[in-house]
């Protein structure tokens, strides 16, 4: 589903530069969950938006379901990311003035799907997360474990090739936490692929793939013996 | 075509009208600006424009371009002639007047009783009596300044003339004060000077046509010259040039051709006196076409203070809503979509505001109108704003708008959306 070869990217900060990714190799196929960890600054961050086509890289491959990422203009860009990927942020972002169904529906606009079948998918998805009673409110309304379990239906909506998480848990305290990583569970269950960055070891070892990056690269990459959410919860 | 559909399309307007009417106090302060600029429009054209007719309503019974001449006494001695000597006009300077000034179209002498010194006439009917101005009037007096005359009536004609009769067309008034309230005074006798006179009109008093009165007479001029005995004289001639020729050119030639007719010495300036009716509309004229002007400077600028007002808002804005126009990249939106969402935003707030700026200037115009309606001495009538003065104002909001509110648009897309998500 993903494959990346040798990938470079550095920050320029005034004169010197920052090299943040030095040669980064790993693939991804279909169905897998896996957690990027590292300390802050290790680059896994940087990592999740290149895969994201939020952030070019300046030197490798990358290809995400046998198509080249490469040389993107922002409207490119924002058709693959639509066409391709579903995002999950840390702190939700959802569009505050909309309701959760609004929210979700969103990304269905941006692909042209009608009016009556965005709102009836976007319902479907918000009942996948248990929230369908919410449909109507505010993310004001919702508390954060509502909030990014309407993020991951929004991100869900769309029907993505790869769901991209990125410190998801990061602003939820542990048992929201793990109801969240639950949800991830689930839907990694029905066949997604789930990329999933975190620092938190609790969170990583939810996933079934550990990879670590230290200082710009890969210094470990293991299959683990994942751990049911379920269990903790 | 593909922007076209945009505009069209249902959802476009959802998001649009979704993400302005979230946002409601900045997007009162948003229209505010603007309505205020297209109302100072319309009420400034629209009262500029109710001046334009309320002068023209004030000069509606007189021809524009027409002029008062008379003589006076002279003030230079000439060709053996002492100084102050008084120069009578006489009706047959009429065709000479005719012959060398062709820029006369009508000319008629007039005399009168009672309007310049002398005592009025005293008019009498049965036992009522009062003091009226009599005039001797020609036919050709109402081609110059319109007589409204009342149903039944008439005013005097060639026949009247030829056979001198004595005939009369009464004011208002002078009926009130003769008649009682239900007589018919047409056919009528009423005493003038001793004279039985019969009332062939009444006429209707149309304020603002100089020093004439409701109460005025008129008696064919030929009558008035055997009543009073004033021979071939004239008291003055009241003449219409033709529209397109200087008024104030034609007044300096009747005033040469009249001097050299009565020997008068051509640089004496006080013995043909003249107003030229036509020179001060033409300044009242320039007056109002100078409101019409800053009235459309000062509304076009305070549109245009308006419009950039939306810009710098959306430009706060979209500095507001950086992480939500992020999210909304990252789900998807291309660049011009966003672009077109900011752009349609502007021109809707634009447009909405130039509406009700519209209706609210219109209202105020309604209720000016109605408020001056009754007062027939202020110059202002029916203050409209020309459709196509309005269509234009709209046209250049949404313009601007559009033009404005690209500003923000390119603001909005040239953040990255990583770097959009990354603000806090």
């Amino acid at each position: 589903m993903i494959k990346i070869q040798n990938l470079h990217k550095s920050y320029k900060m005034g004169n010197s530069s920052l090299h943040v990714l030095k040669g980064i190799n790993f693939n991804v196929e279909e169905g897998e969950l896996v957690a990027i960890m590292g300390s802050s600054g290790s680059g896994k961050s940087t990592l999740l938006n290149i895969l994201g086509m939020l952030d070019n890289a300046d030197e490798g491959d990358y290809i995400l379901d046998n198509v080249p990422i490469k040389n993107l203009n922002e409207t490119k860009a924002a058709k693959y990311r639509n066409q391709f990927l579903g995002f999950v942020f840390q702190s939700f972002n959802l569009i505050n003035y909309k309701t959760a169904l609004e929210n979700v529906s969103l990304p269905l606009y941006y692909q042209g799907v009608s009016r009556k079948e965005r709102q009836e998918s976007a319902l479907n998805y918000l009942e996948k997360v248990g929230l369908k009673d919410w449909a109507t409110h505010l993310p004001s309304e919702l508390s954060g474990g509502q909030k990014q379990r309407v993020a991951i239906a929004r991100a869900m909506a769309s029907q993505p090739k790869v769901l991209l998480a990125d410190e998801p848990t990061g602003a939820l305290d542990t048992k929201t936490s793990y109801e969240v990583m639950e949800l991830i569970q689930q839907i990694n269950e029905e066949g997604k692929t789930i990329l999933v960055v975190t620092h938190e070891l609790d969170i990583a070892k939810m996933c079934k793939r550990v990879v670590t990056l230290k200082d710009g690269v890969i210094v470990k990459d293991e299959k683990i013996d994942q751990i049911l959410a379920s269990k903790h919860v | 075509m593909n922007s076209l559909k945009v505009l069209f399309d249902r959802d476009t307007w959802q998001e649009i009208f979704g993400s302005i009417s979230k946002n409601k106090t900045r997007t009162v302060i948003t229209v505010i600006g603007v309505l205020w600029g297209i109302f100072i429009y319309i009420a400034l054209s629209g009262a500029a424009k109710g001046l334009d007719n309320g002068f023209e309503r004030q000069f509606e019974n007189i021809a524009m371009n027409s002029m008062f001449i008379w003589a006076q006494r002279t003030s230079i001695p000439y060709e053996g002639f002492k100084i102050g000597r008084r120069i009578d006009l006489k009706i047959t300077d009429i065709e000479k007047l005719k012959q060398r000034v062709p820029e006369i179209q009508y000319i008629a002498p007039r005399n009168a009783k009672g309007v310049f010194g002398g005592a009025a006439p005293t008019v009498t009917r049965n036992n009522k009596s009062s003091n009226y101005n009599v005039y001797g009037d020609y036919p050709v007096y109402t081609k110059i300044a319109t007589k409204k005359i009342y149903e039944k009536g008439r005013f005097i004609n060639d026949e009247d003339i030829r056979l001198n009769r004595k005939v009369c067309v009464i004011g208002e008034r002078t009926q009130k004060e003769l008649f009682k309230k239900d007589e018919e005074p047409v056919g009528q006798y009423v005493r003038i000077d001793n004279i039985y006179f019969q009332v062939i009109g009444v006429h209707k008093y149309v304020p603002g046509g100089g020093f004439e009165s409701d109460g005025d007479i008129f008696i064919p001029f030929t009558t008035f010259r055997k009543l009073y005995n004033t021979g071939n004289n004239v008291d003055w001639f009241t003449i219409a040039a033709f529209d397109d020729v200087d008024v104030v050119a034609v007044e300096k030639e009747i005033k040469q051709t009249l001097k050299k007719i009565h020997t008068v010495a051509p640089e004496d300036e006080r013995a043909i006196g003249g107003f030229n009716l036509g020179e001060v509309f033409n300044k009242i004229v320039g007056f109002s076409k100078g409101m019409t002007l800053l009235s459309l400077i000062v509304g076009i600028a305070t549109i245009i203070a308006g419009v950039i007002g939306i810009g710098n808002i959306l430009l706060i804005s979209v500095k507001e809503r950086t992480k939500e126009l992020g999210v909304r990249r990252a789900l998807g939106a291309t660049p011009s979509e966003v672009r077109n969402q900011i752009v349609l935003e502007s021109v809707f707030l634009t447009t909405i505001a130039g509406i009700m700026g519209i209706v609210l200037g219109a209202l105020v115009l309604f209720g000016i109108n109605m408020f001056t309606q009754d007062m027939t001495d202020f110059p202002y009538t029916n203050p409209t704003v020309p459709i196509p003065f309005v269509l234009s104002a709209l046209f250049i909001m949404v313009f601007l708008g559009t033009l404005i509110g690209l500003i923000p648009a390119q603001r909005a897309v040239s953040i990255k959306p990583i770097d959009a998500l990354r603000e806090e």
